[in-house]
């Protein structure tokens, strides 16, 4: 396994880079956000990369009408911005507009969760998950490294429908090996199994939870771990198969919760799959994170660090 | 200057039995915007039957169509008629608008054939046309983009945000009308935000801005087609000076006349008054 830290979008805009190499029909969009990776593929791809300017509203209408037109387009733009000033038109001309063509539009959202910790809640992205899922026809992604964004390229190039990619602001080390085989259908990875409670995560809490795992196994527990890293769409069959084993599960993310989020899709499956389950909820619940300070100390201060997860784990008193 | 008379009164003709339609939609549907539909009336009819549109109504996705984004999409059942006329849907959809089970809404949308984008909300339409326009010159591509808007779509933010990419990019296949008909939903945009002096503030977006009487079929035809053919660098846009709920007298003058809705009865003395 890679240890080094890298962020995925650094990773994702190399195999974009690449593609555009060999592939003339892919675009490169930005709201005048940048990434070191990006400055060799703004110089050698002036045709097809294009700075529309502060302006994610526009960013997406010309994304949608490129893709109207066949080009396959990746539109990057701070996560928060690109998903709420711009939701409408990714409902319009995104999501309403499948109906009538075949739009592969990708947007890249960067700075999920709190991964811009010390820019206050105005550029933390704690909404993303719950108002994307709510649009119909839209894949909504959100890998916990950048092995899973690197491996997620292809599938982003190929398949000609909106996706909304969910990145970590930060560098990050890996959690999966190159070299293992994702199903991407399944849209999630058992990455522990447990005995009778199971932790969900996604995103960066995935990291936070592996952490949790580590813990709990130095004190003889031993609970499971998915990593749901497509949250729209993902086998229902095959995750409710993977979690009706368990008593307990404890959805982490690094969102709201309570309306819309991880949470409430595990909750949904429970229900709909009629699983005697209970579920436990960590994320932040109907407040807005307005303390200064690094990522470690808001998760500590909001009930998301693994400390606290573990705490809970072993109040459960089942394992 | 447009001299073929027999083109000229065709068009004529084709603008009244639109408005006639229209009216017989609207008294069939009375949820749908007569007043905004009735202001683009010539204008839909220049672009169809004067040839200004290239279109193919047996194969909607034609590669050699101009693309016509309608950006006011609830002020363009004046086009229904017009687009079953042509063959890109059956005739008798008509008199189905706004009824159970139909396709046509009383806001189109990108199901119908004949109609590119999402519209309903408005601000959406140049911004997309822009994206089309972009990837039609970086193909070589010669067709056109239209656009028809509204003036009131222009307190949109979006719109601007549009407005200067396409100056900043020389999308100069891009041709967009405003049907100014100068209200929007609750009065009279001068009375709102004045949008006064609108060319100016275009042409200082690097737009080439046209005027024209909208209703003046001879002069929206010329002006059109002059515009479709100018590729010197700019978009363009053309400011239709129009009147909203043309041809029924009390809507023309009514600043709320977006809402208004005829009864049967005031439908069926103003097409026998006026277009009988």
């Amino acid at each position: 396994m890679d240890k080094e830290k890298k962020a995925m979008r650094d990773v994702f805009i190399e195999r974009i880079y690449e593609r555009m190499l060999t592939d003339k029909n892919v675009f490169f969009l930005t709201a005048d956000f940048g990434s070191p990776v990006l400055d060799k593929l703004r110089d050698d791809f002036k045709d097809r990369f294009i700075n529309v300017g502060i302006a994610e509203q526009n960013l997406v209408n010309i994304a949608a009408g490129l893709a109207t037109e066949g080009f396959c387009v990746y539109a990057y733009a701070i996560a928060p911005f690109l998903t709420m000033r711009a939701f409408e038109q990714i409902r319009n001309n995104l999501s309403l507009l499948s109906r009538a063509h075949k739009l592969n539009v990708n947007l890249i959202g960067v700075g999920a969760g709190l991964s811009y910790d010390l820019s206050g809640p105005s550029h933390h992205s704690v909404e993303d998950i719950c108002i994307m899922r709510a649009l119909p026809y839209i894949d909504v992604i959100s890998p916990s490294d950048w092995v899973l964004a690197e491996k997620i390229f292809d599938y982003t190039a190929e398949n000609k429908r909106p996706k909304y990619l969910r990145f970590d602001g930060k560098p990050l080390p890996a959690i999966y090996d190159c070299n293992s085989l994702i199903d991407f259908r399944k849209g999630f990875v058992e990455l522990a199994e447990g005995d009778s409670v199971c932790l969900v995560s996604t995103g960066y809490m995935t990291h936070t939870a592996l952490k949790v795992i580590e813990e709990l196994k130095k004190e003889g527990l031993k609970a499971g771990l998915i990593d749901l890293y497509f949250l729209k769409p993902f086998s229902k069959l095959s995750l409710s198969q993977k979690l009706s084993k368990y008593k307990y599960l404890i959805t982490i993310e690094e969102g709201f919760i309570n309306k819309g989020g991880l949470d409430s899709l595990i909750s949904t499956l429970i229900e709909s799959e009629e699983l005697d389950i209970k579920l436990k909820r960590i994320g932040f619940d109907d407040m807005y994170v307005f303390d200064v300070g690094s990522r470690e100390y808001l998760h500590g201060k909001y009930g998301l660090d693994y400390g606290h997860i573990v705490n809970l784990v072993k109040d459960i008193k089942i394992i | 200057m447009m001299n073929d008379i027999g083109l000229l009164r065709m068009i004529k003709e084709k603008a009244g039995w639109i408005r006639t339609e229209t009216l017989n939609i609207h008294k069939n549907a009375p949820e749908t915007r007569l007043a905004s539909s009735l202001s683009a009336v010539e204008i839909f009819a220049v672009l169809y039957y004067g040839g200004i549109l290239s279109y193919n109504a047996k194969d909607i996705r034609w590669d050699k169509r101009d693309r016509f984004i309608i950006s006011k999409g609830h002020g363009s059942i004046s086009l229904y008629p017009v687009l079953a006329d042509l063959g890109f849907f059956q005739k008798e959809e008509i008199q189905k608008v706004c009824k159970q089970g139909s396709f046509l809404g009383g806001i189109p949308d990108a199901s119908i054939p004949g109609y590119e984008t999402i519209n309903g909300s408005l601000g959406h339409g140049v911004g997309v046309a822009c994206g089309i326009s972009l990837a039609l010159q970086k193909r070589n591509k010669q067709e056109s983009v239209f656009v028809l808007m509204g003036d009131g779509e222009l307190y949109e933010g979006s719109v601007w945000e549009a407005f200067m990419f396409a100056g900043e990019h020389k999308l100069e296949n891009l041709n967009v009308i405003v049907d100014s008909n100068k209200a929007s939903m609750l009065g009279y945009c001068r009375d709102i935000i004045d949008f006064d002096p609108l060319g100016k503030k275009l042409n200082s977006f690097r737009w080439k801005v046209f005027n024209v009487d909208g209703h003046d079929i001879a002069k929206l035809f010329d002006t059109l087609t002059k515009m479709k053919k100018t590729r010197k660098g700019n978009p363009k846009i053309l400011i239709a000076d129009t009147v909203k709920g043309k041809g029924v007298p009390r809507l023309e003058n009514d600043p709320l006349s977006h809402i208004k809705s005829l009864t049967p009865e005031e439908v069926d003395s103003i097409i026998e008054r006026f277009f009988g």
